[in-house]
């Protein structure tokens, strides 16, 4: 048996073997032919163009089939720099459930298919590959060999393009055929129906077939833990690979409702069918005797089998997939050998015995993939193939099925087709960020408004009740609202998020009932309607409009559901919601009346009249009386959470500590501005004292500066900086005020004036176009308040700082 | 040789930069120590730079940029996003520059241009998906601040600083205005998630410094070609420097404004006065380029009036004086005229009523400010098409006059 594991943990080393050839139009060096050294190990694999090769995915027993096309080195690519160009080929388990019923027979256990869908990314780490394999082409009337001895043999006789199963294309197989050499039939590809070979024969015939390549290689590159961001081969089809077609027909239904509900039985008879993974040791006996496995004499394929418009299709790769993000994928590693041995068996016996009630159930099932792709796509929420450095191939998602009469060419280069539903992202840095490595960096990190404390110091009650209203209607499995108010900065969301956190964990623990979380933020929609848009998608993951979604919301709400679940849902910014009709809010309050929703509304808000001032008795009455509000914090509580989060760090003195929390306690009580301003008292510290080796501690001094530069107001050093002429104008507008009694005056009166001022202090004469310019440009500053666009002597000009401030600022 | 003039404009653009490390060395710093950390630890940061127009707010920004993309590998983690207040007019509009210049329409193809409630939250998941040390920062500029405060709502800037101040994409937000009152512009939830850190720019240097600057702006750089020429040109720099007349022009220039664009606006006009014939600049050449600067528009008008018209203008003086800028009409005007006419009886010739209203009516249309107001069939006497006057200043014979006509 041909097994090897992958949970060996050793480190393997790929080199080129061979000169680069250089690619006078991509300008990369592509190679020949690439070897895989073990480390601390004797085997040494070449693995050459044109073999096929197992690749690393994320289930082991199923790795990846392709045939390699390319091996080429890139230097734009941030982790591997060796990149492998292949033709995928899919096994039947990695064919979505909904679609396997299209092949229309029982897979035999070893047949692949020949992956003709361009949109998939052929571009893979090199270093995700596993070993050799060997995959033999057969004709369409042709019967896979069941039961051979050699388990690493591959069989391909179909092709796959997402939609159909048709027969390999002439030019595939004339491919092939070439790399046959001691063939006695010559298989004509005819576009025989597949139909034809349906009945599959669960003889052992013995079969003339091309064996390719054979000698397997060694488990495969595990990568080092120093990169947390080193790709892993996976592919997208992870949900479908978890049936067997013998029970497609019960879990198309399963399946429907929900995806995750496949058997554990499935997923055991699935990977059966694979060739499997063993421990080296085996391996390694192997390659001492071959001849005990029946392997051919290695024949090395120099053909190259892909079609022609691989190349385009590398072209048609959108780059955007180098902006995203490599998530490491953790591979379930489970291969026990006996096992796999034992459920073989079983599946054949299965198969046999299903096989006929199989085609009936087919067409129902087609009828409800649909539905259950749709939602398949909807529900997963990473994205998935995009990554360059991951192995993906899988065509987008939103691809119907369809059942359409294979035709015998294959479709040349359909556009690349994106995920309905990927969630965008900006790309991930290159450069790992540095960390803090200063006592003042490490403060500054935890002193960031964004560093999540671990505990909500002087929130406690607040938090409490908070806790106890919705804790006791997740057991009441009733609903209800909550409404939150408090100025900024008082930490209503995060206190609201803590105790989510708590429930969720308790939910767990099956201290409360599951319930189901849901946050929108009023300043994050554009149109208070689109609340119900999102709220459906957070809750389905369904997309409609916003009259859809609420009729939709409402019929949720409203009807008895089977399957009961309460709903917390946390609308922040509440105020933005109002609408003429007040048709959301009255929603959103009426919904948790009623008995069947169990939905529990918390709200969010700054002004704690709110429901007294803009809300119609109807609503505020549904709104309830449940009521909370966050007071500004104190400076001893301010004190206590800069405290709090400064634990274990020795960057400021107490007093600087103190008299912090006593200034922003002063003016707001916003714990954010209490932050940032320690934020830049470090930066403050940082710059003035150079010395490395001696941080120092933020003293009040340093404090004062950053509380300074916040908060002073920045219009008497304007005034002090601004130019004789402007000063000037200032001061004739003081003397206007007072001449006239009133706070506005028009241009005229304060040009006149000002030429009296200048004349006195023996400034050259002003003329009209210089102190409309000064005027105007204090105008720009908002120093002055003056009316739009006009530009003439009647022009009104008011002040916008007040005349003591004006004089403070003049007398220096 | 105007190459070498355009040459030692291109030296005064070099040399501005240079300057900008120097007199705001202080809020250069503090905005370079920022970006790197946004850039190089992931700390989300927003700042407002503010100042008066042209004192440099662009150029520092510009210039901090320029440095940190100088440092290999901050360039290669960091996006930016510039935006103007000026163009994106909206957050639909500024929505969809964020996405184009994010590179992100790529990503969904078609998505991205949907409605702008999608596009909305497609830019949020993407920015939220993001955290500190993995996601790639972004810095944010958004040039005219305060126009971005009238947004509906100020969800654009309600959003860019929640994630700013929340574990996401780190970010950084820089906001360039001049209005000095901008923190009463924002929101209170805003301003709340805002740093309230402000780098003020406020052309705080002395007359002795603009001296300095003035000579480093004019002046020749070391490596420049004809070494000859460059230090003749230095020298008459130095001498022009230390000339009365050029200070006093210098020093005018300073009392209006101490904005350093009016200072490079005044040597290119003294500069475009240098030829081959005329190879170094003179105190008269900047004398004559100051004039062309200070000339006051309002004088100018005056200047190229008849006689008739000046006598027009004189009445209408007169009658703005005895009504206290009560509006009057043509009739008035031409009686006070015929007054004048009359009682001294010297050489101003006695029009006829037409050819004076015709005056007055020319006179008035050719003022921009009147034609506005002014409807050319609706001129006859008795129309009482009221006529504002002002005399602003009597001054060496030239009389300072504006006229509104107001309907």
């Amino acid at each position: 048996m041909a097994c090897y594991s992958t949970r060996l943990r050793t480190r393997q080393t790929y080199s080129w073997v061979g000169k680069p050839l250089l690619n006078p139009k991509l300008h990369y060096h592509s190679y020949k032919e690439m070897s895989v050294k073990i480390e601390g190990g004797l085997t040494e694999i070449h693995i050459q163009v044109g073999q096929f090769v197992l690749i690393e995915g994320d289930d082991d027993e199923n790795p990846y089939v392709a045939k390699l096309v390319e091996l080429f080195e890139d230097d734009s690519e941030p982790h591997s720099k060796k990149r492998a160009r292949v033709q995928w080929f899919i096994r039947f388990c990695e064919v979505p459930v909904s679609k396997r019923h299209l092949l229309g027979r029982k897979p035999a256990a070893q047949e692949i298919f020949w992956y003709d869908y361009p949109a998939c990314n052929s571009n893979i780490n090199a270093e995700t590959i596993i070993g050799r394999v060997q995959v033999v082409a057969l004709g369409p009337d042709e019967v896979i060999p069941m039961d051979l001895k050699n388990e690493e043999t591959l069989f391909v006789k179909l092709s796959w393009n997402e939609k159909t199963f048709r027969p390999l294309s002439s030019e595939l197989f004339a491919e092939f055929d070439k790399l046959r050499e001691c063939s006695p039939r010559c298989q004509k590809p005819v576009g025989a129906k597949t139909k034809a070979v349906r009945s599959p024969s669960w003889t052992r015939a013995e079969h003339d077939i091309k064996r390719i390549e054979s000698r397997h290689s060694t488990s495969k590159s595990r990568p080092t833990p120093s990169h947390p961001a080193t790709p892993r081969a996976k592919k997208r089809l992870e949900l479908s690979a978890l049936k067997t077609p013998q029970k497609t027909g019960e879990i198309h239904s399963s399946c429907a409702r929900n995806d995750k509900k496949a058997s554990p039985d499935c997923q055991r008879i699935l990977r059966t069918r694979v060739p499997a993974l063993n421990t080296m040791e085996i391996i390694e006996e192997r390659t001492l005797k071959p001849i005990y496995r029946g392997w051919p004499s290695s024949v090395v394929p120099s053909v190259i089998l892909t079609p022609k418009n691989i190349k385009k299709r590398e072209a048609e790769e959108p780059e955007a997939q180098d902006e995203t993000t490599s998530t490491s994928h953790r591979i379930r590693r489970k291969s026990s050998f006996l096992t796999l041995n034992r459920i073989r068996q079983q599946l054949r016996f299965l198969g046999n015995s299903i096989s006929n009630q199989e085609e009936d159930e087919f067409l129902p099932a087609a009828e409800i993939s649909d539905s259950s792709s749709e939602e398949e796509e909807t529900s997963t929420p990473p994205l998935r193939g995009r990554t360059s450095s991951r192995v993906s191939r899988d065509p987008s998602s939103s691809m119907k099925s369809s059942l359409q009469t294979p035709s015998k060419t294959p479709k040349k280069t359909p556009k690349p087709h994106t995920p309905r539903h990927a969630t965008p992202q900006i790309r991930s840095r290159n450069l790992a960020a540095q960390e803090p490595a200063s006592v003042l960096e490490e403060a500054r990190l935890r002193l960031h408004v964004s560093a999540v404390p671990e505990s909500l110091p002087c929130r406690e009650q607040e938090f409490q009740n908070i806790y106890n209203f919705v804790e006791s209607k997740l057991l009441d499995h009733t609903g209800g609202c909550m409404y939150i108010s408090g100025v900024p900065g008082t930490g209503k969301t995060a206190t609201v998020h803590e105790v989510i956190r708590c429930l969720q964990q308790a939910a767990k623990a099956n201290d409360v009932p599951p319930f189901q979380y849901i946050e929108v933020n009023g300043m994050k929609l554009t149109e208070p309607h689109q609340v119900y848009v999102q709220i459906l998608q957070k809750l389905t993951g369904q997309k409609a409009t916003a009259n859809h979604a609420a009729e939709l919301l409402a019929k949720r709400f409203l009807t008895q559901r089977s399957s009961q679940e309460t709903t917390v849902l946390l609308v922040d910014e509440l105020d933005l919601l109002w609408t003429q009709k007040q048709d959301v809010m009255y929603n959103l309050f009426d919904w948790p009346t009623h008995k069947e929703a169990r939905l529990v509304v918390l709200t969010i808000a700054n002004t704690m009249d709110l429901p007294e001032r803009i809300m119609m008795n109807r609503v505020s009455s549904r709104l309830g009386l449940t009521r909370m509000s966050f007071q500004p914090y104190t400076h001893s509580q301010l004190q206590q959470i800069l405290i709090s989060r400064l634990k274990n760090i020795k960057a400021f003195e107490d007093d600087a500590i103190q008299l912090v929390a006593r200034k922003v306690a002063a003016l707001s009580g916003d714990a954010r501005r209490c932050l940032d301003i320690c934020r830049r008292a470090t930066e403050i510290c940082e710059f003035s004292c150079r010395k490395p080796d001696s941080p120092g501690l933020v003293t009040i001094a340093h404090l004062l500066q950053a509380v300074d530069e916040m908060f002073s107001s920045s219009y008497i050093t304007a005034i002090k900086n601004s130019s004789v002429l402007e000063q000037s104008f200032l001061r004739a507008i003081l003397a206007e005020f007072r001449r006239s009694g009133l706070e506005e005056a028009t241009f005229q009166q304060v040009y006149s004036q000002h030429v009296a001022l200048c004349r006195m202090e023996g400034l050259p004469y002003p003329t009209m176009s210089e102190t409309m310019a000064v005027c105007s440009n204090l105008g720009s500053c908002h120093l002055l308040l003056v009316e739009p666009s006009r530009n003439d002597l009647l022009l009104r000009v008011r002040l916008n700082v007040s005349q003591d401030d004006v004089l403070y600022a003049l007398k220096e | 040789m105007s190459s070498r003039k355009s040459k030692s404009n291109n030296v005064i653009h070099a040399e501005y930069l240079s300057q900008v490390q120097r007199i705001l060395q202080v809020q250069y710093k503090h905005l370079i120590e920022l970006l790197k950390r946004t850039a190089i630890y992931g700390e989300s940061n927003s700042v407002l730079i503010i100042g008066p127009r042209g004192s440099g707010k662009t150029m520092l920004i510009n210039h901090a940029l320029k440095e940190l993309m100088e440092v290999e590998e901050v360039s290669e983690n960091v996006l930016q996003v510039h935006l103007n207040g000026l163009l994106q007019i909206n957050d639909k509009i500024a929505l969809k520059e964020i996405t184009r210049q994010l590179n992100l329409e790529n990503v969904v193809g078609d998505k991205v241009f949907g409605s702008f409630a999608e596009n909305l939250s497609f830019l949020l998941e993407a920015l939220k998906k993001g955290d500190r040390s993995s996601s790639c920062p972004v810095i944010f500029i958004l040039d005219e601040f305060d126009l971005f405060t009238h947004h509906k709502n100020q969800t654009l800037l309600y959003n860019l600083f929640d994630i700013s101040q929340s574990a996401q994409t780190p970010l950084a937000v820089i906001g360039l205005t001049c209005r000095l009152d901008i923190l009463e512009l924002l929101e209170k939830r805003v301003k709340s998630r805002f740093s309230h850190r402000q780098i003020h720019l406020m052309n705080s240097f002395g007359f002795p410094q603009y001296l300095k600057i003035f000579k480093e702006q004019l002046s020749l750089p070391a490596e420049f070609p004809d070494k000859l020429f460059s230090e003749k040109w230095n020298e008459n720099v130095q001498c022009l420097m230390e000339d009365r007349s050029v200070r006093e022009v210098l020093q005018k220039h300073f009392n209006v404004s101490k904005n350093l664009r009016s200072l490079h606006m005044l040597l290119m006009l003294a500069l475009n006065r240098v030829t081959a014939s005329h190879p170094f600049m003179t105190a008269a050449d900047l004398m004559e380029a100051n004039q062309l600067c200070s000339m006051d528009s309002k004088a100018n008008i005056v200047h190229g009036l008849s006689v008739l018209e000046i006598c027009l203008i004189i009445a209408m003086k007169h009658l703005n004086d005895i009504y206290e800028e009560e509006p009057f009409n043509f009739q008035m005007v031409y009686n006070e005229f015929q007054k004048f006419v009359q009682r001294k009886a010297h050489s101003v010739y006695n029009f006829e009523k037409p050819v004076v209203m015709k005056a007055a009516f020319f006179y008035a249309q050719q003022l921009p400010a009147c034609l506005q107001e002014m409807d050319a069939g609706q001129f006859p006497p008795q129309m009482a098409t009221c006529i504002h006057l002002q005399v602003l200043k009597w001054r060496g014979g030239i009389i300072l006059i504006q006229i509104f006509l107001t309907s």
